[in-house]
């Protein structure tokens, strides 16, 4: 490792909606830190605070206080534009809903992210190109997202995902909408990419999910009350080891 | 992000729903289209008049009475001795002049003020002088044919060198005929054509009766063709002695025609007829009870007009091209309401504010370009047909301001749609079903 920041830091943070007797806590003070080439799983019930963490996690919200290094960098009050430069180069989204544009081919929503930091046509295809390669996408590059099965889509998303290497992978119920087959097809690229040293984060109610994880955290009313780890940060996640030792 | 891939991301939303995309486009379409129509019809218009005014010579001065009290117990007009030539003709009528109007104040235009502007020591810029009687309401008659005459103009000979008008057929009639108070008439095409049927060259040397009175046709007139509703060729010239005899009497005449030796000598011209006239009705450039036109002052008088009536057009369109771009900035409201979603996604993997904007506004911007290049296309299309009878000129002006005003208001009316969209904050728009 070339650096031993870690990935997220999170300082006693909080993100209250609404003010005096109605305010609502939704996270109530976190305090969190993921190391590069972790495989984290956040675990709770609706309304436990995963998506508001998340969404602070991934600069989408701002926390209402508290302090948040990401890669180093403290990103609150920060300007939109410096936001969006933030994301796009540091962060890859996975959404339960795929999101990709639609009528817009494969390639063309996994070359979106670099078209975005600036980055030259025929260099950004060929990244493009590497990113569908390697989740197994090589021959539906020119398929629009109409064309595609749901576990083909959610690849295409992590293609876009991985296409500006970023320091952390963030999936929000990246299985919620894909039947077990397409699950398995995901997850098992979930553990390809975390061999590879990726940082993973995995927001998700399915224990199944989140036992392919190296660590385990669970929420409740906005506060972290598990923290399990099964795997040490720099060894391979559990499933992928299972399968490396009988193969 | 730059501009190529903002352009390639809008032209994309713009052919994802293509027939909201052409019916936005129809709006802006129609409005340019209309106003550069309208407006060649305006300068169509206009040109038609000017050119009519001009082929009548920029050197013709036209007197009219101004004052409208009756004149009509003057008598006396009697035919001038003289003949050969009109100078000859007026200069030398003094021995049969009964009047004792010279001098006097004369409410009407008379024959003997025509005369006087004749003189050329006290009028050297005048080369010919028309007197212009009128007969209203004359009924043509021929073997039974009947035709209600346009204009039934009593003259001299130099009317039809002063009016640039030209004998198609037959002869015109002469001085001598002018003196001899010769029932001889000119007519033209539409009046030989009513009465003669055919293409009415066999009416020459026919007699003719207008309201009873019996003329011999010598000759038919050169078309000339219309200028808007009136028919310039829906008319009849005889002698005015002639007309004074039969159909309109002694009375004051309606006008002098008078040509000036050049174009240059025009105004010269202009000052000797006030000159003449004001010393036989004894009146001063404040009180004059007649007034002097050339051609000019007709022709800005007509212009200005048109250039009103060209306004007028023009803003009914441009009228049209506001409701245009309403249309672009609805459907850009709706397109962005409908697309929050990719909105979102776009700002979640790092699209920066001027990204969205500069999609969406070029989305605006490309619907109303197609439009008003279409536009363009059709107005100059349409532009080649004659409409209400105008010969519509398409004014440059009018096709780059059209051209113009489509995509600043394409800019205009995409501007607040696009900023709508770059102002969601990616949560929000995430979030949105």
């Amino acid at each position: 490792m070339a650096t031993t920041k870690p990935v997220i830091d999170l300082a006693r943070v909080t993100k209250t909606y609404g003010e005096g007797e109605t305010a609502v806590h939704a996270v109530a003070g976190v305090d969190l830190v993921v190391e590069r080439g972790d495989y984290v799983a956040v675990m709770g019930a609706s309304g436990s605070g995963k998506s508001t963490l998340m969404n602070i996690i991934g600069c989408l919200d701002e926390p209402t206080r508290g302090r948040y290094l990401l890669d180093g960098v403290d990103v609150r009050r920060r300007q939109e534009a410096t936001l969006s430069r933030i994301r796009n180069r540091k962060i890859g989204f996975i959404f339960q809903s795929f999101n990709l544009i639609p009528r817009t081919s494969a390639l063309r929503n996994v070359e979106l992210p670099l078209a975005y930091a600036g980055v030259k046509p025929g260099e950004r295809r060929a990244r493009a190109l590497a990113a569908l390669d390697k989740v197994g996408l090589a021959d539906r590059t020119d398929h629009e997202p109409s064309q595609l099965s749901g576990g083909q889509q959610q690849r295409v998303a992590v293609a876009r995902a991985i296409v500006t290497e970023p320091v952390l992978l963030l999936a929000d119920e990246p299985t919620g909408a894909l039947d077990s087959h397409s699950t398995a097809d995901v997850l098992d690229l979930f553990d390809e990419l975390s061999a590879a040293g990726r940082t993973i984060v995995v927001i998700t109610h399915e224990v199944e999910v989140a036992h392919r994880a190296k660590r385990i955290l669970r929420m409740r009313d906005g506060l972290i009350v598990a923290d399990d780890r099964t795997v040490p940060v720099h060894e391979l996640p559990p499933a992928f080891r299972v399968k490396a030792a009988a193969s | 992000m730059n501009i190529q891939e903002s352009t390639r991301f809008a032209i994309q939303g713009v052919t994802a729903n293509k027939v909201r995309s052409a019916l936005t486009t129809l709006g802006i379409l129609i409005g340019v289209a209309a106003v550069i129509i309208l407006v060649a019809v305006g300068t169509g218009s206009s040109k038609a008049v000017a050119d009519s005014i001009s082929k009548l010579g920029s050197n013709v001065l036209t007197v009219s009475s101004t004052s409208t009290s009756a004149g009509g117990g003057r008598a006396g007009a009697g035919g001038p001795g003289g003949s050969g030539g009109f100078a000859a003709l007026f200069g030398g009528g003094s021995a049969t002049t009964t009047d004792s109007g010279t001098k006097s104040r004369s409410p009407q235009l008379t024959m003997e003020d025509a005369r006087a502007l004749t003189d050329k020591t006290t009028a050297p810029d005048i080369e010919g002088v028309a007197p212009v009687v009128s007969a209203q309401s004359v009924t043509a008659t021929y073997q039974g044919a009947s035709h209600s005459v346009g204009t039934f103009t009593g003259t001299t000979a130099a009317y039809l060198l002063i009016n640039n008008d030209s004998i198609a057929t037959g002869s015109a009639f002469t001085d001598a005929d002018y003196n001899d108070h010769a029932r001889v008439a000119v007519v033209g095409t539409t009046v030989a054509k009513d009465l003669a049927g055919g293409d009415g060259t066999s009416i020459v040397g026919k007699t003719v009766a207008f309201n009873g009175k019996e003329f011999t046709v010598v000759g038919i007139l050169g078309s000339k063709g219309s200028q808007g509703p009136q028919d310039q060729d829906d008319v009849v010239l005889a002698p005015a002695t002639a007309v004074q005899d039969t159909l309109s009497g002694y009375g004051s005449i309606s006008q002098i025609k008078v040509k000036a030796a050049s174009a240059d000598t025009t105004s010269a011209a202009q000052t000797q007829v006030e000159t003449v006239l004001d010393g036989r009705h004894g009146t001063t450039s404040s009180d004059r009870d007649f007034s002097v036109f050339n051609q000019a002052q007709i022709l800005s008088a007509a212009s200005s007009s048109n250039a009103t009536f060209t306004v007028l057009l023009g803003a009914v369109a441009a009228i049209s091209l506001l409701v245009g771009g309403i249309g672009v900035m609805n459907i850009m409201l709706v397109t962005v309401t409908e697309r929050t979603r990719e909105i979102g996604i776009r700002k979640a993997i790092g699209a920066g504010k001027g990204d969205i904007v500069s999609q969406f506004l070029l989305e605006a911007v490309i619907l109303s370009l197609f439009g008003a290049i279409v536009g363009v296309a059709v107005g100059l299309i349409g532009a080649h047909f004659t409409i209400v009878g105008v010969q519509p000129v398409v004014a440059p002006y009018s096709v780059i301001l059209a051209f113009g005003v489509a995509l600043a208001t394409g800019l205009f009316f995409g501007l607040y749609p696009a900023n709508r969209a770059a102002k969601l904050r990616p949560i929000d728009a995430l979030r949105y079903e």
